[in-house]
Parts: C-alpha cells; structure tokens; sequence
C-alpha cells in the first residue's frame, strides 16, 4: 500500500523560497555598488583603502553565500530525480495516434539525452487514462500525491487534458500536452502549469478549410460530433469558411460515438453542399468516410473534408477510401531528411511509421530536458520561461516558439492523400501541397481569452 | 421540392427506408432474445456478446480460414450456436431452477469476459470488413442511392425474422418448444426430451444473435463493445414488444427502427434515447407491453 | 421484558452477543480511523464512496428485493448537482453543497420510485434502466454539467466554514464520517420494524398484501431511501476528486454496482462495503501494471463463478461457514 505523499503545502514553500532568493541577489548588487562607490572617497585614502578591502571581503562573501544559496534554491531537482508519468489512451479508439507508441517515443527522448539530467536520473512510468477525464485525473493527482511526479507527458483526449490541467494548476505541477486538438487549451482553459505542443483545432480549420474554399468548394454541409470538441471545430471551420466567401448550407451533429453514419450522409447527400465536412475524430471520421464510400457520395461529386485526420486513420482506412482527402497537419515522416532520419529511427523501434503527435511527444521531452538541465531546476514556472526564451527548431518543429498563454506556434502543413497509383510504399500516403506559417496558421494572441495574456 | 416539416420529401423517403432497414436489423436482434426469454424465461444479458462473436467469426473466418461471406451466414451461427449450446449446457443449467435474477447476472459475467478478453486481442478501433462483391454499389431509386449490401440486409432480415416466426408459433416442433417450456415435467413425461430442448433453443437464440453479427460486419465497424452498445437498445425492443412475444418482437424492432430514423432527422443528438422514452411510455400505458400477456 | 433482577441464560447470550457485536463495529471504527496512515486517502475515499453506493443499492436488492438497473443516475445527479452549486458559489459550503445534492437525488428517486414500482421483476429493472438511460442523455446535453469534458473546478472548501479540506486527511476524516452516517442508517432501517415488513414483502409479497400492508408505498420509501443514499455517495464522490463525470451516469455504472453487491453478499450488512473494497482495488492495482485490461474479464469470471457456487457474496458464505462452525 502506497504511503500518504506530503500535503500540497509543501510544494508552495518551494516556490516562495524562490522568492527569497531574487531578493538576495538585489541586496547582493547593492552591496558591490556601494562597496564600489566608497571606493571613489577621496581623502583618508588608508581607511578607505581599509574600508574598500573590509567591504570587498564582505560583499565578496555575501556574494559566495548568496550564490550557493541561490544555486540551492533555484536550481533544486526536487527529490534528486527527474520523474515523467506517461498519460494516455493505451486500448481505446486513440491508442494509435499517441499509445504506447508516443510511450516509445518518449523513452528515445529520455535515452537520447542521456537518461540523467545534471546527474539526478530520470524515471518514466505511464499509465491508460481510458478516454476517462475521472480516470486520468485521479491518476495524475495520485501520481503528484505519491510519486512526486515532476511532468506530465501525452494526454490525449481533450477532456482528459482539461481535467488534468486542473490537477496540474492546484498542485503546481507541469504538464505538456502533445494529443488533444481542443484549442480552447491554451484559450480559456490555460493555466501556468501546462503547454501545448503539437496543434489544435485552430490551424486545423485554418489550414483544411480555407485551401478547400480556395479550390472552389464554397457550399459546405457540416458533420460534426456533438460535444464540446466537435462544436468547437465546427465553429471554426464555420468562421473561416465564411470568411473565405464560402456558405454553410446545412448541418447535423450526430452523438459521440456514432456507429451508423448512414442518415447522416443521407442527409449531407440530400443538402447538394459540394463539402461535406468531418468535424468529428478516431472512429467517427473513419464510419463516416466508411460509409460515405458505401453510398458512393465521391462518386456523385461530393467531396469530403477530413478536419482532424491522422497518419494512422488514413493508413487503417486504405487509400482506396481516403485517396483525394485534404487535411492539416504539424508534421509528416516524409517531409524532408531531418524528418526522415528520426522517422526511420522510430519505426525500427515500433514498427510503425510516427504520427505528428508521436513526433511531437520527442520534441516536447527533448526540449523540456533541455529546458531543466539549463536552469538546474524542475520548477514549473522556471521551466517553461526557459522555453519561451527558445527558438525551438528540429526534427519536428519548424520556426517554432512557446508564447506566453502555453501555445507552441509551429509551421503547418496542408497535405493531400495519395492516390494507391501515386503510392510506392505501405506508409508512402501524403503529399505536401503547402506550408502554413507559424505565425498565421494559430489564432493571434489579440484574440486570445488566456487569463495569462496580457490584452 | 415537398417538404415535410422543413426536410425534402426525397430525403425524408430515404431516412424511412434507411430506418427500415435498421428496424428489420433490431427485429432480428431482439428475435433471438425474445426465443431465449419467451421459451427459457432467461434474461440473456450475453446477447449483444453472441452478435459480436457472429461477426468476428465472420472477419476472422475470413482473415485466417478464408472463408467467404456467404459460407460465413451458415457457418458463423453454426459455431455461435454451438458456443451457446455449450454456455446452456454447462452453466446456465445449474442455475435453472432459480430465480431469474441469476440468469441475468450470469449472463452479464460472461458479457464481461467474451468482451474484456477479445478487446485485449484485438482493441477497441473496430476493424473493416469488405462488402462482398456480389453486393457493393446501388440502386438508384427516385430519391436516394440505396446500396445492394443494405437492400440485402432488408430482404434478409425479413426472412428470416418470418421463418422464425413461422416454425415457433405454427409447427410441431414450436408447439413442443413451447409446450416444453409451459409445462416440462408433462413433456417429459410425453417422452420428449427438454432438456435437449431447451439446449437447442437457447441455441438457437444466439445462433440468430450470431447471424445478425454477420449481416453487420460490412456495415459497421467490427469491434469487441459493438454488442455492448446496441444490448440495451435491443432490450428495449423486447421489453416494448412485450417479453416472450416473438411477434411482438419483430413489429417493435421495425417500428424502433423508423421512429429512430426519423429522429435522426428532427433531433439526431436524441437518435441513441428515443427508444427509452418509448419503452417508459409504452409500459405505463400497457404495462406487459404492445403484444405481451400479463405475467 | 423480564422485570426481576436476575437474567435468564437466554438473555445473558443476548447480552454477550450484543457486546461482541459492539466491540466488533467499535473495532472497526478505529480502523478507519488509522487507515489514512497506512494507505493512499484518496483511495480509500474512493473506496468509502462506492462502498456507500453499494450499501444504498443493497438496500433495495438485499432488503425489499427489488434489482434496479439504473441506480447510476442517483449517483450522478447527487454529483452534478453538487459540483455544479459548489463551482459556481464558493460561498456555499461543502456539507450544504453535498446536502443539496442529496436532496435532488432523493427528489429523483420519489419521481423514478413512482413510475417504476408498480412494475415487478425484469420489468421493473428495465423500467430502471430506462430512466436512467433519459437521465444520461439529458446529463449529456445539458450544459452546465459540461457534456464529455465533464464538471471541473469543483472546490474542497470549508467544512462549516471553517475547516480546509485540501489536505487529503482532512476530507477523508469527513467523508469516513459520511459514511458511518450513510451506514448507521441502512442498518437501523433494516433493523426496524419497517425493515422487518420489506422483508416479509420480499419473502412473500401476495402474503405481506393480504396482511393489509400496503406494499407499494413501503417499496417506495425504501427505494427513495436508496437513492437518496445513493446520491449522497455520489456528491461525497464529486468533492472528493473535485469533479463529476458521465462516467457516473452511464449503464455500465450501474452494472458496477451490481457487481460489487452480489460479490460481497446480497442481503447483508457489510456485504456491499467488502464487494466495493474488492472491486476498487482490483481495479486500482490492476490498471496501472500491464495487467490493466483484464480488469474486465477478471470480474467477470469472478462474477461467474459467484452465481454459480457463491451466490451468497464472500460475507454471506462468511457468515453461513461461522454460523456452521461456531453456533
């Protein structure tokens, strides 16, 4: 049986001694200051000398104590170990996408750097969050109460993220998140404690829609999962349709889950849109496009929008279903040698090509390790102020950084699947059409509702 | 265009047949429950689990046997129905002469297991199953694209539903099936064996189950919990049709199926609750239900 | 009773056997009391809370009879309700809050208690079932009770006023105290003379009718009771981890509780506490090691072979071996 953990109280007298400390280093500077400027009295220039020598000595040891001080509040690992619980679907409808093969990626993140930081070992654990918010947040509070976990990794479905974050806040703990698409995670549910890594819904819409409209799809019929991530992208994509002269001719949201897609592409038939459009994810996408062939919707010249579509969907359904779908994303194996050379590395490994968030999960770890080994601290706030200072530029992301309200802004990338013609390879399925900016593909910090933006 | 309450006459004639066909899917669904309660007087919570092993008998037969779909309509409630006659066999049997509870809860353990074990194999994500070829591509009726694969459901569902009906209400062997169950000690003593009986019936309860589960596993995705998910709906079904009713059943799966299609038009997000308010409605007013006797 | 002085050996063992039974739960007290020490508190809140749902659903199964399948709404509107007032009003304190939600489900209860009593056996679980299942759909739809993402930010508070109940130790201590609340009543129920006719109802109801009781309005009470107990587990639960969830409301919830009732033995007092211990910790220990997905198979086999050989729990075939053995 697990031993109660320390009250959370204990983690808040961390951060005041923090605190402390900066004043030190005020009064530190203070006393060289003065202890220069007695230098420059003229007369009794022997006192003086005395007194300069006396001060020197003096601010010299304030100094040395102070910075071994500092050093030891600051740049304090808590517990002398670095430890990174794993949160994600490990069985459900979005165990491909991160699973236990964002676990993997996690761990070469981990081995990668050399398995320690500063000498204070790093120690992975993860656990299944079932798709449950109760379930993952009960694991992340039992993980801060017990283990002392220092970051939480993946987190996937949206509301588990959101609830966890919560966890996070209360206990001040950090978090990154590399799955969920929601972007009300760096809008109204951000938090100090957590950042968001690889995209979210707004690029999404940004990215699919507008490319779509531009191609001459302007009437839209909506197929949206009916609950809070599936009416936010709907909401989205509804704003930049408009925006791009295009209509939304009609909608239906259908419960979540939906087995039986066949009345609503009756229905998105019967609407005569050109687009029919998927705001939905996981399973969903894939019974709707499913059944979208089945009634030979393509085929009558209807054409379909996959809003949140990944490598692994498109690779599960064939490219006999998906040939032809546009979609968005933060980042393809393929797209160029750095991408390649690590995308190879993993899938020797798993066994399977990496997903964008797969990737993201790497490059998250990685930077974050980065980020303590800099400070020589575990300490949230410091932490991710070191990141925001970063440019962040890798395998993965391209002309990126952390802003303020959590949001890491990266280059986007509008894809098209490949037709099977096209296709010479099991994991050869996209084609890069077009890149997306960093700073116009996420929705501009003037817009933000993030209580940690200053607006 | 008509309109009908703001939806055009074209769609709103698709969404009919569409719930149609759905309904003949719940009847024969809730067929092999209504035979397995009506006759045994077993609330087989197990059900949906049978359904789901039809089908994953289909994709896997297909997969590592190669068989095709249409030896898997024959063979796929063959086995079921074996699986279940072992079940009635060796377990439910001991438990016969309780109360019915027991069944229930048995039942709904070994929903836990076939679920729980095939998910650990298998995963959640549901896995595709072709269309046979004879099947794929449609019809186009004056007001909607209606696919082979699911006009053959229909015409299928519907036979088999009828036979059904026909060999338990009108042939000697029903009328010892149900003379069996009303009275099993006079049965005996009649020199039928009932309890064979009553091992072939529960049978041939699943092996229904079973045959759904191959009609669904081109149209849906072939997952572990895709019994679980539709179990409940179907109960409702029975319960509203009346439990024991094999009529009762099939009327009240067909019509499920249209009052949900139609829901799918007016109020999708109610699509998955509408049968529940149904059933309340249904039992206050006739509280053994549509075709039921009282108990 | 007996007015001379001296006992009768009769009312001697009475006496001793109240004084063990005394000693037995005063024991048990002190255990809870110390627990925290040696275990993880939210676990063990976890584990009060369902054993509280277990106990109230028992009430209904064990002691009038009556198999619901939908007690899951109770638990999730005691939740909601209670999340959704404490979230929005940090004045409210959390007992108010958790009385409050209570009350609605208590509230619930006479509704559903109306509509489905007048049904018996299957019929009246499905019945259940099916108000359950409009509970569900409403509780999705509805807005403050934030659809899948669930209801966040519900706040520990203070007790009265005054007492913080942040620290693990702290709430666990009140929600124990909810709990021997929750407990003591079940038990003075079914030890009562209302108990006693819910029992004859549920041995031979055409017998108790004849006998001039009228049986629908003692099921009622005691399935109001039951849900009202019900939702309380189910506020306890929301404050407790500071959120409510679907998962609360869904059928499969209901299936759990079932679960852990006939596991601990139908029909007896400290049955359900021990099926709910046992469900909770297979669950807990089970999902963090690989063996996490076999949760559900486990249990069912568990599940099997209960209705076949053990179809009084662990703690009534306990008390059939005692009884055997020591009497």
């Amino acid at each position: 049986m697990r031993v109660a953990g320390p009250p959370p109280e204990t983690r808040h007298q961390g951060t005041e001694k923090k605190h402390n400390s900066n004043f030190r280093n005020h009064d530190e500077a203070r006393l060289i200051h003065s202890a220069r400027h007695n230098n420059k009295l003229p007369n009794r220039a022997m006192e003086t000398k005395m007194t300069f020598i006396k001060k020197t000595l003096a601010s010299s040891v304030a100094l040395a104590v102070t910075a071994v001080m500092a050093t030891a509040a600051q740049a304090e690992i808590s517990d002398g170990e670095i430890r990174i619980g794993y949160l994600a679907d490990m069985s459900g409808t979005y165990r491909d996408l991160a699973g236990p093969g964002g676990l993997e990626a996690l761990r070469m993140a981990v081995e990668d750097f050399g398995g320690s930081v500063n000498g204070a070992p790093i120690q992975v654990f993860s656990a299944d969050d079932r798709n449950s918010a109760d379930v993952g947040a009960n694991t992340v509070r039992e993980w801060i109460d017990t283990r002392n976990v220092d970051m939480v990794a993946g987190l996937v479905a949206s509301s588990v993220t959101i609830a966890v974050t919560r966890v996070l806040e209360e206990n001040n703990s950090f978090g990154i998140v590399s799955a969920s698409a929601a972007s009300s995670i760096t809008n109204e549910h951000c938090t100090p404690n957590h950042i968001h890594w690889v995209y979210d819904t707004y690029p999404l819409a940004n990215g699919t829609a507008q490319a779509v409209v531009q191609q001459g799809g302007d009437t839209w019929f909506m197929l949206t999962a009916d609950y809070a991530f599936g009416h936010a992208l709907e909401s989205d994509v509804t704003r930049v349709v408009e925006e791009n002269g295009g209509q939304i001719v009609g909608g239906v949201r259908h419960p979540f889950p939906t087995d039986d897609f066949s009345s609503y592409i009756l229905q998105a038939q019967g609407s005569g849109a050109k687009i029919i459009g998927l705001a939905n994810a996981g399973a969903d996408t894939v019974n709707a496009i499913n059944t979208a062939s089945q009634f030979g919707v393509v085929e009558a010249g209807q054409q379909l929008a996959g809003l949140l579509v990944f490598l692994n969907d498109v690779h599960a359904m064939g490219l006999d279903a998906t040939q032809g779908l546009l979609l968005t994303t933060g980042w393809y194996w393929d797209m160029d040698d750095e991408a390649r050379e690590w995308a190879e590395r993993y899938y020797e490994r798993v066994g399977r090509m990496p997903t964008m968030v797969q990737a993201g999960i790497y490059s998250s770890t990685y930077h974050y390790l980065q980020a303590v080994e800099a400070t020589g601290s575990d300490d949230p706030a410091t932490v991710r102020e070191h990141m925001m200072r970063q440019p962040i530029h890798d395998f993965f992301a391209r002309n990126g950084r952390l802003r303020e309200d959590g949001r890491m802004v990266h280059d986007m990338y509008l894809a098209r699947v490949k037709s099977p013609e096209e296709s010479t390879h099991e994991w050869d399925l996209y084609e890069i059409l077009t890149t997306i900016p960093a700073e116009e593909a996420y929705r501009p910090l003037s817009e933000s509702q993030c209580k940690l933006v200053q607006n | 265009m008509t309109m009908i309450f703001g939806v055009p006459l074209a769609v709103f004639m698709g969404q009919l047949l569409l719930g149609l066909i759905n309904g003949a899917f719940y009847a024969l669904l809730s067929l092999g429950l209504a035979v397995i309660f009506g006759l045994l007087k077993i609330v087989n919570f197990a059900h949906g689990a049978m359904y789901m092993l039809g089908a994953f008998a289909t994709l896997l037969g297909m997969r590592y046997l190669g068989i095709n779909y249409w030896a898997a309509l024959l063979l796929a409630p063959l086995f079921v129905g074996l699986l279940g006659m072992l079940i009635e066999r060796v377990l439910l049997r001991r438990i016969g002469h309780l109360d019915h509870l027991y069944g229930l809860l048995l039942t709904f353990g070994l929903a836990l297991i076939f679920e729980g074990t095939l998910v650990n194999f298998f995963g959640v994500s549901g896995a595709r199953y072709p269309t046979p070829e004879a099947l794929q591509g449609g019809y186009q009726t004056g007001f909607m694209f209606l696919p082979k694969y699911r006009a053959w459901v229909l015409l299928a569902a519907l036979v088999v539903c009828f036979a059904t009906w026909y060999i338990i209400e009108r042939t000697r062997l029903g009328a010892y099936l149900r003379a069996g169950t009303e009275n099993p000690a006079l049965m005996q003593a009649f020199g039928v064996n009932v309890p064979l009986l009553v091992t072939l019936t529960y049978g041939f309860g699943v092996a229904l189950a079973a045959f759904a589960g191959v009609l669904a596993a081109p149209l849906y995705p072939v997952s572990p919990t895709m019994g679980s998910n539709l179990l409940i709906v179907v109960f409702a079904v029975v319960v509203i049709g009346g439990m024991g009713s094999i009529l009762g059943a099939i009327v009240t799966g067909l019509a499920m199926g249209l009052i949900e299609g139609l829901t799918k038009v007016y109020y999708p997000e109610a699509a998955n609750t509408v049968i529940f308010l149904v059933m309340i409605l249904v039992l206050l007013l006739r509280p053994a239900g549509l075709f039921g006797k009282e108990a | 009773m007996a007015t001379t002085q001296t006992m009768t050996p009769s009312m001697k063992r009475e006496r001793r056997a109240n004084l063990r039974r005394t000693a037995f739960y005063l024991g048990l007290i002190a255990i809870g009391l110390v627990a925290p020490f040696f275990a993880y508190p939210v676990f063990l809140m976890k584990v009060l809370c369902f054993a509280l749902f277990a106990c109230a659903f028992n009430l209904l199964l064990g002691y009038a009879g009556l198999l619901s399948f939908g007690h899951a709404a109770f638990l999730a509107t005691g939740g909601y309700v209670t999340g959704y007032l404490l979230a929005s009003y940090p004045a409210l304190t959390p007992e108010l809050g958790i009385l409050i939600g209570t009350v609605a489900a208590l509230v619930l209860g006479a509704a559903f208690g109306a509509l489905s009593i007048r049904r018996q056996g299957i019929y009246f679980a499905m019945v259940t079932l099916a108000l359950a299942q409009l509970m569900f759909f409403f509780y999705i739809q509805a807005p403050f009770t934030g659809g899948e993402d669930g209801l966040h930010g519900v706040p520990r508070g203070h007790l009265f006023g005054v007492i913080s109940l942040r620290s693990n130790l702290a709430m666990y201590y009140f929600v124990f105290a909810i709990f021997l609340f929750g407990f003591a009543l079940i038990q003075r129920a079914v030890h009562s003379p209302f108990g006693q006719v819910l029992k004859a109802i549920r041995e031979n109801e055409p017998r108790a009718v004849s006998l001039g009781y009228n049986v629908d309005a003692y099921k009622l009470v005691a399935f109001i009771l039951s849900a009202g107990l019900a939702g309380l587990a189910g506020s306890t639960k929301t404050v407790v981890f500071q959120l409510a969830s679907l998962t609360d409301a869904h059928w499969h919830m209901s299936g759990e509780v079932i679960l852990m009732t006939l596991l601990g033995g139908v029909g007896t007092l400290f049955g359900p506490v021990v099926g709910a211990g046992l469900v909770v910790s297979l669950q807990h220990l089970l999902a963090q090691s690989p063996l996490g997905n076999w949760v559900g198979p486990i249990l069912g086999v568990i599940f099997v072979i209960c209705v076949l050989s053990f179809r009084s729990g662990i703690v009534g075939e306990a008390l059939k071996m005692y009884r055997k053995n020591f009497k």
